[in-house]
């Protein structure tokens, strides 16, 4: 099991599992806010939409293609 | 962390597909030492992703084992392609570093991706692709006890219900836009293709319906419900998920940045499988969807062109014209029909990132001006999705790609350009 913190809260998740898997695991699936501020969520699954983008240990970067890693800082982004 | 990437190579695979796997298989098997990028973090492609809530099929998993011991090969997996600086020489970026890769041959085997098109409601959370639901379930997201809407086109949208059922989701609607002939016709030809008979058998679901039109996703930060008409009657279907899709398009942008020729579905390729540049390969559903079958078929024959093994190629080519027949039946059988696909709404978004509508699109007659005048296809995704959205909705041609191919880092661009100051 590995552990992350997605927005300061704790997340203990089975190795393998993508950071988007990660974000639906936390309650709330949404990845960052649209213009108006509404919520978006990843939506093409393979790396194309950029819906996913996230905040990850200080890069921006796509949860659907990345595995969640022991201590990872995970942020949704604005 | 990762090692260091390779700086050069005799055979580069872009790709860890079926067909990209298969093409490094036949290359190495004649000495040839392969480098193979992919930006996804394990080898599979799309439909043999690795995860926590996967169980790959053995065929599938013998290919991966061989594929992944065979030596000589370099795997740079997360890693993505995103420039082509110079002849010969492509541009990667991964999470913490860069770096240029110089090649003898190239071999594009970067699939193909789904058409989504828009509708009222597709930006809410809770919808996503088709093909995409499939990969965030492999990549370990839940749907046990989840209400699930499929809708859309094509047979990725059985195999999708059949994960779904499999993870214990409730499959609540699924709706194909092709009408019962159609698919009766599809059924009666599959005999030709046995495995593919017993494929659609498995894959049955008595949520099935022909004929159906989606019409919107309702909610309001979150997606409730969806709208999708059958025989003329239109119903509201509560659900907490909706994967929709229309098909499949082909990845070509690499291969249009380095020159080579498209074909009406894909890179166009001879039977070598070698496109118009030359030294350039392409294989798998770059050159046009048709499953992994052909994709695995196109892999070995680029493999062994690559390696200068024409005899032993083109042994293989009748098993590819079955394959590529099969193909053909589903192009026909699962056409888009214009009446069957999402109403259009003026206040619908088309460009996601940009937040442009169906409305503000409309006044413009190519995809270059409704570009300037509305930002359309310039944010984070680069048109990836409207670009293939609007060559639907109005017949505008997708726009050529620029680089980088993806949103990268400033260092990594410098990498590619400093690298031919340098020279
Ligand atoms: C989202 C999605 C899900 C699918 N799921 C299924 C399924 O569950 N079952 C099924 O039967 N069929 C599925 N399909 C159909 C599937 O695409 C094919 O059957 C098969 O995977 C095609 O093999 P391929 O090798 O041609 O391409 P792919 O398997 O698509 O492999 C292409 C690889 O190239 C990589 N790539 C592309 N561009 C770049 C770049 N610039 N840099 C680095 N890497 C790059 C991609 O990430 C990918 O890993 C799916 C298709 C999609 C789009
Ligand atoms: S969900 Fe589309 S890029 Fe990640």
């Amino acid at each position: 099991m590995i552990r992350l913190i997605l927005d300061g809260e704790a997340l203990v998740l089975p190795e393998g599992t993508s950071v988007a898997a990660a974000l639906a695991a936390s309650g709330d699936d949404h990845a960052r806010s649209d213009l108006a501020g509404r919520p978006r969520a990843p939506f093409c699954g393979m790396g194309i939409c950029q819906e996913c983008r996230v905040c990850i240990d200080g890069r921006r970067r796509l949860a659907c293609v990345t595995l969640i890693r022991e201590g990872m800082k995970v942020e949704r982004t604005r | 962390m990762n090692e260091r990437l390779p700086r050069e190579c005799e055979l580069l695979i872009v790709g860890a597909g079926p067909a990209g796997m298969a093409a490094a298989c036949a290359a190495a098997d004649h000495g040839i030492s392969v480098v193979v990028i992919d930006d996804n973090p394990a080898p599979g492609g799309q439909i043999w992703r690795g995860g926590p809530r996967v169980n790959l099929p053995p065929r599938a998993r013998a290919l991966r084992e061989r594929f992944e011991r065979l030596p000589g090969l370099r795997l740079c997996s997360a890693t993505r392609v995103i420039d082509a600086p110079t002849p010969r020489r492509l541009l990667v970026e991964r999470e913490h570093d860069a770096g240029v890769i110089d090649y003898h041959r190239l071999l594009l085997c970067t699939g193909a991706r789904e058409r989504l098109l828009p509708f009222p409601g597709w930006t809410l959370p809770g919808v996503t692709g088709a093909g995409g639901l499939q990969a965030l379930i492999k990549g370990g997201l839940t749907v046990r006890g989840e209400r699930i809407a499929i809708a859309g086109s094509g047979p990725l949208l059985l195999a999708c219900a059949a994960t779904v059922r499999a993870q214990r989701g409730r499959l609540v609607a699924l709706a194909e836009q092709a009408p019962w002939s159609e698919l009766a016709s599809f059924t009666m030809e599959l005999w030709r293709w046995p495995a593919k008979l017993a494929q659609a058998i498995a894959l049955a679901s008595p949520r099935y319906r022909a004929a159906s039109r989606l019409i919107e996703a309702l909610g309001e930060r979150r997606l409730e419900a969806v709208v999708i008409e059958s025989l003329g009657e239109r119903r509201e279907i509560a659900c907490d998920r909706l994967a929709c899709g229309f098909g499949l398009v082909a990845n070509t942008e690499l291969a249009q940045l380095l020159g080579c020729a498209l074909g009406e579905r894909g890179i166009s390729v001879d039977q070598h499988q070698a496109t118009s540049v030359a030294g350039v390969y392409a294989a798998g559903e770059c050159t046009g969807p048709g499953g992994s079958e052909l994709a695995l078929i196109e892999g070995r024959i680029a493999g062994l062109a690559a390696a200068d093994q024409y005899p032993l190629a083109a042994a293989l080519s009748r098993r590819r014209a079955r394959w590529q027949a099969f193909a053909a039946q589903l192009e026909q059988h699962f056409a888009l029909d214009s009446s069957r696909l999402p109403p259009r709404r003026a206040t619908t978004l088309v460009c996601r990132c940009e937040e442009v509508t169906l409305g503000e699109l409309e006044t413009h007659s190519d995809w270059r001006r409704a570009k300037l005048a509305s930002r359309c296809g310039m944010g984070a995704c680069q048109g990836r999705v409207c670009a293939a959205a609007t060559a639907q909705l109005f017949g505008w041609p997708p726009p050529p790609p620029r680089p980088p191919l993806s949103p990268a880092r400033i260092d990594s661009l410098l990498l590619g350009g400093m690298k031919e100051v340098q020279e």
